[in-house]
């Protein structure tokens, strides 16, 4: 192979990288339940591991020399600006199918290939019973390729593309189990709440192309840049509603109420959006935007409080959780919250490798939850549980990896993205030691949350009757020791990754001086505090006399505040009271439509003149003999009137 | 000869052709309808036949003729169809015949 050859095979690789699974998905969707289990899953497999080959490929190409590979598809179609309209450089822009590749796309696509992988290989042993398989998995193919070209995209139309089928892929995810009303209710509203992030980002879009005339993400970042001045007015509008995409699908505060109730979907689906695609895209968005946001500091301000209070927020609702799923969906919540608060004080290159870490930690967490669940005959609740740490080992060593990660325990991969996130936000202009409070006191609640979750579901006495029933697939096995092992070591990316980001973020080399000596040690130290906290705070739990002597007491707290919490912080009836309940109280009123009763008006009128028409036909020929004599006379008259009046004059 | 003024022949032909009508319309017996159609029929022929003879022109003579063999044509059919209507409905009413009613 020639140097010349190398780089155009390059840009062909990456042109067909998204398509392995679009092959996968129709294939799987054309030929559907003729196919085997082992044909589909070795189909929806094979398609995501060309993807990841494709990907490690064209990242192994990327360089010092090269930071940025793209690829021209096709033109997809061509804008122009009304007349009349603000017109800066050019009057038509024209939107094209093109593939970007700088190290912010690499470090996506390939957590979006590698962990989608891995979840793919689980969700094809953890499905296997499922009659509806093949369904399932072009589902999940679909999440992947819409996912990829969001990443991908080099221009915001091709983006928004991707994002609208990432919520299609979660509405179709979420509710894959039909049958039941409480899933289709999930995935209706997860579709609506996220509909109105989007509804921001479109409007976003639609200014920004007024203003700039253009759509391709480098370009606006640089004409931005060469326009406005930091603080302008339009660029702190635009970037508020591209907030306000992000926010709706990244599930931060106030649009995070859709993400518990997506744990209806099956469990690797759960993994799938938490981990490797959805939610991440928010944070994928303000990163992609670095330039445009950077021009509008009280947005980033904005962003690093909303992440505070979000992760604040589900740090505390996850304390009162009793079902296993739901703390680790408050726990992305929170999480994500931490990214968010570190692109909100412009640490986008740790914002980012958090975004890695957490990828790797909360789909182990997550499959590993869905192997125990699987194990008791999915039940689900953590005060149904204890014990596992005997019955289980495999998965509870498993378990307690990702819990280390998540609470950044120093070694763990987790430690290195959010230590790097708290570090920067004490002298951040955008952020500042209240939010550095907010952090450690996440980090703290962080680790008492994944203790009661640890103490309630893996020691104590068991509180469940039924047999184990550990699956033995070696896929599964193979994917979360996989996910386990990226989980332990992934804080050794972290040179690469702040090497190829640097390039993406130009303004992300912060020097921070002016901390005071104790902000680390500090933030080392509080996951332990919240440990020792925990082992004494819920020594019950983790006893085994209190439990066996009151078996029956061994319940959910049901005070008002733990209720309040479980709940969520109570956002859904907030929610209930402030739109949905006036909603319904207007339609209610409206019931007979007043604008339909003055279109009826029409339908009336024509049915009053069908009723005179009708009664004229009487069947009966002598009356319409009748009546034509009648005319005959009448014209006869009128016609002699005529003669008349004509003569006379 | 005196001639007969032609206001006195359409006043003529004008009263028979209103007597037939008036039959058309007030009987209920298919026989009569069409026996006050002739009624009518030959009302328009004395017109047009009165009209020939004050105009010194044949056309109103051929006129007539063809109202005659209209007539004709009118009351085979008619008859027809009356036999079919005793036979159908056993009655001549002609209001019986309303299936088209809206």
């Amino acid at each position: 192979m020639t140097d010349n050859m190398l780089p155009l095979m390059t840009e062909t690789v990456l042109a067909f990288l998204p398509f392995y699974p679009l092959i996968s998905f129709v294939l799987l969707i054309l030929l559907g339940k003729r196919l085997s289990w082992r044909l589909a899953a070795s189909l929806s497999i094979a398609a995501m591991v060309l993807s990841a080959l494709s990907s490690l490929f064209v990242i192994s190409q990327l360089s010092v020399d090269i930071p940025v590979i793209t690829s021209h598809l096709w033109t997809w179609f061509t804008l122009s600006l009304a007349e009349g309209a603000n017109q800066t450089n050019q009057s038509a822009a024209s939107i094209n199918i093109n593939f970007y590749l700088d190290g912010l796309s690499a470090v996506m696509i390939s957590v979006v290939t590698g962990v989608g992988l891995l979840i793919h290989i689980f969700a094809a042993a953890y499905m296997k019973a499922d009659e509806n398989f093949s369904r399932f998995m072009a589902y999940m193919n679909l999440f992947i390729v819409a996912m990829l070209i969001l990443v991908l995209a080099d221009n915001l139309v091709l983006l928004y593309l991707g994002w609208e089928g990432v919520g299609l892929c979660s509405f179709l995810l979420i509710g894959f189990w039909y049958q039941e009303k409480a899933n289709v209710l999930a995935a209706r509203k997860a579709f609506i709440v996220t509909r109105i992030g989007d509804t921001a980002l479109a409007i976003g879009l639609f200014i920004l192309f007024k203003e700039l005339g253009q759509l391709t993400i480098v370009d606006i970042t640089q004409n931005a840049q060469l326009l406005w001045v930091a603080g302008d007015d339009k660029a702190y509008w635009i970037t508020l509603l591209l907030l306000g995409g992000a926010v709706g699908k990244s599930a931060q505060l106030p649009l995070q109420t859709w993400l518990p109730d997506a744990m209806a979907g099956p469990t690797p689906v759960s993994a799938l959006i938490h981990a490797a695609t959805m939610v991440t895209a928010g944070v994928y968005l303000i990163a992609r935007m670095n330039g445009l946001f950077l021009l509008a500091p009280e947005v980033m301000n904005y962003v690093a409080w909303l992440g505070a209070a979000t992760l604040l927020l589900a740090g505390i609702a996850a304390l009162a959780q009793s079902d296993i799923k739901r703390v680790l969906a408050y726990s992305t919540m929170s999480q994500i919250g931490y990214m968010m608060l570190s692109l909100g004080a412009g640490a986008f290159s740790a914002g980012v490798f958090h975004l890695m870490t957490h990828a790797f930690f909360k789909a182990l967490l997550f499959l590993t939850a869905g192997a125990i669940i699987v194990a008791l005959h999915h039940q689900q609740s953590l005060f149904k549980m204890g014990g596992l740490l005997k019955r289980l080992p495999f998965e509870t060593a498993l378990f307690a990896v990702g819990l280390v990660c998540l609470m950044a325990l120093p070694g763990s991969s987790g430690f290195f993205s959010k230590e790097a996130i708290i570090a920067q936000l004490w002298s951040s202009d955008t952020a500042g030691p209240l939010l550095w409070y907010c952090a450690i006191f996440g980090a703290l609640l962080t680790s008492i949350y994944s203790c009661r979750l640890f103490f309630l579901a893996f020691m104590g006495e068991s509180r469940f009757e039924q047999n184990l029933q550990p699956s033995s697939s070696k896929l599964l096995k193979f994917s979360l020791i996989a996910l386990a092992v990226l989980s332990l070591i992934g804080g050794v990316f972290a040179n690469i990754i702040e090497m190829s980001l640097a390039e993406v973020f130009p303004l992300d080399t912060r020097i921070v001086e002016s901390d005071p000596y104790w902000l680390h040690s500090v933030a080392i130290a509080t996951p332990f505090v919240g440990i020792i906290f925990s082992w004494f705070y819920f020594a019950s739990y983790r006893s085994k006399e209190s439990a066996a002597s009151n078996k029956n007491t061994f319940i959910a707290s049901s005070s008002g505040i733990a209720t309040f919490c479980r709940q969520g912080l109570a956002f859904d009836s907030f929610y209930h009271w402030l739109l949905v309940k006036p909603y319904c109280y207007l339609a209610q009123l409206n019931r007979r439509d007043v604008f339909d009763q003055l279109l009826m008006l029409n339908a009336w009128y024509v049915g009053l003149c069908h009723d005179v028409l009708k009664s004229s036909q009487t069947g009966k020929l002598r009356w319409y003999a009748a009546a034509i004599g009648l005319a005959t006379f009448l014209l006869l008259l009128v016609l002699s009137v005529d003669v008349i009046s004509t003569e006379a004059s | 000869m005196i001639a007969i003024p032609l206001s006195h022949i359409l006043i003529l032909a004008s009263t028979l052709f209103v007597i037939g009508f008036v039959g058309v319309i007030t009987r209920k017996n298919t026989l009569f309808i069409l026996m006050s159609l002739e009624v009518m029929l030959n009302a328009v022929g004395v017109a047009f036949i009165g009209a020939g003879s004050a105009w010194q022109q044949a056309d109103g003579q051929v006129m007539f003729i063809l109202i005659l063999t209209l007539a004709a044509a009118e009351v085979a059919l008619g008859l027809a169809l009356l036999i079919q209507m005793q036979r159908r409905f056993k009655s001549l009413d002609i209001d019986l015949l309303s299936k088209l009613k809206g």
